[in-house]
């Protein structure tokens, strides 16, 4: 697998649950499959978005949550094959240039949810180098676990754009959010402030 | 006022702010007048899906936006209007600047132009095709106050009757 300095091989519930451990009101957008699974098992929270189509979008979506609400944090959670269908997203968040976004990338070389069939990052694609050249300079491989709660241990409201790369092993997620996007965005939005979309809860 | 002027009002009166394009000749117009423009934030994407999902992200976050595409662009958005924008509700504004038909040179925007409103019917969406200045403020400013007050998105398609298609034309 193309990555730099020899990352330890981590594991996503793991590190999402270390992550969301550290969160208060910051906003988590999770890609397709196995990233919103591990988001959604690490204990729901008013701020998730789980993504249940548009494989790719992940990060543009938390790019626009992003430009919507500058003074809040906000997270995408992404695996390698998804952010290899949208990479150009990289460019653009590199020009936009968000001071509250963070970009983590589950990195475990393979189509995870499709059968383990295997992406270019297992070869010679290295996420941290594509970034880089994409123009965000603050990229960096995730060494290891104390090193991932480093990086987290911010408050994601400033210093970005980040992106984080994990290399990751192949542990599927164990539960899955409901699939129901009317819910998940009701929810969402909600939790970012909309007044409207509580107006039922009592 | 020309037309894209008259788009760019309606859109400052129902408070659209995030302006996201992949460039177009059509487009011009609109993309200059919103650049020049402080009250809009333009964020030039890469591709039309991606341009989608950060309006999307934008919309849950509070600030409404529009995508702005020509036809061909309007062919690489169909799993993000399918499986984002519609079933999560999300009332997106879309502009495509329609090729393809009174004019065209290009078999490619020609063929694209076929696919376009039947995708948006197979998906309910609502598409209105602007071919008049007198009308576009009317459809436009109605249109949007709909889309945010249905939870649905709509789409603009700029017919060459407004806006003369693309200036480098059939020759």
């Amino acid at each position: 697998m193309a990555t730099s300095g020899n990352p330890k091989v981590l594991n996503r519930a793991d590190l999402t649950r270390r992550l969301v451990g550290k969160l208060r009101d910051q906003a988590v957008v999770a890609g397709i499959g196995n990233a919103n699974f591990d988001l959604y098992a690490a204990g729901h929270r008013a701020q998730n978005f789980y993504m249940l189509g548009s494989m790719g979008l992940a990060c543009p979506i938390a790019l626009g949550v992003a430009l919507a609400q500058p003074e809040r944090g906000v997270i995408a959670l992404e695996g390698d094959g998804s952010l290899l269908m949208s990479l150009g997203c990289l460019a653009t968040i590199a020009t936009v240039k968000p001071r509250n976004l963070t970009l983590i990338i589950w990195d475990n070389g393979i189509y995870q949810i499709t059968g383990k069939q295997v992406t270019a990052t297992s070869h010679a694609t290295d996420i941290v180098a594509v970034a880089i050249g994409a123009g965000i300079a603050n990229s960096s491989w995730v060494r290891d676990e104390a090193h991932f709660e480093e990086l987290i241990g911010r408050g994601f409201e400033q210093g970005g754009p980040t992106l984080l790369v994990a290399k990751i092993d192949d542990k599927p997620g164990e539960i899955q959010p409901p699939r129901d996007p009317a819910l998940v965005r009701n929810r969402f939005m909600k939790g970012l402030g909309d007044a409207r979309s509580g107006v039922l809860d009592r | 006022m020309t037309w894209s002027d008259t788009f760019l009002a309606a859109l400052k009166d129902n408070d659209v702010r995030l302006i996201s394009y992949v460039p177009d000749n059509v487009l011009t117009p609109l993309i200059k007048g919103a650049t020049a423009d402080n009250y809009f934030m333009s964020v030039n994407a890469t591709r039309e899906d991606e341009a989608l999902g950060t309006v999307a992200g934008a919309w849950m976050g509070g600030m409404r936006g529009i995508v702005m595409m020509q036809t061909s662009g309007f062919a690489l958005i169909a799993n993000a209007l399918a499986s984002l924008i519609v079933p999560y509700q999300i009332p997106a504004i879309m502009v495509v600047s329609e090729r393809g038909t009174i004019g065209e040179f290009n078999i490619g925007q020609v063929l694209v132009a076929r696919t376009m409103r039947p995708v948006l019917d197979a998906l309910a969406v609502v598409h209105h095709t602007l071919t008049d200045e007198a009308t576009l403020r009317f459809v436009v400013d109605r249109s949007i106050k709909q889309a945010m007050l249905t939870q649905s998105p709509v789409v603009f398609i700029l017919s060459p009757l407004l806006t003369g298609g693309n200036p480098a034309g059939p020759k």
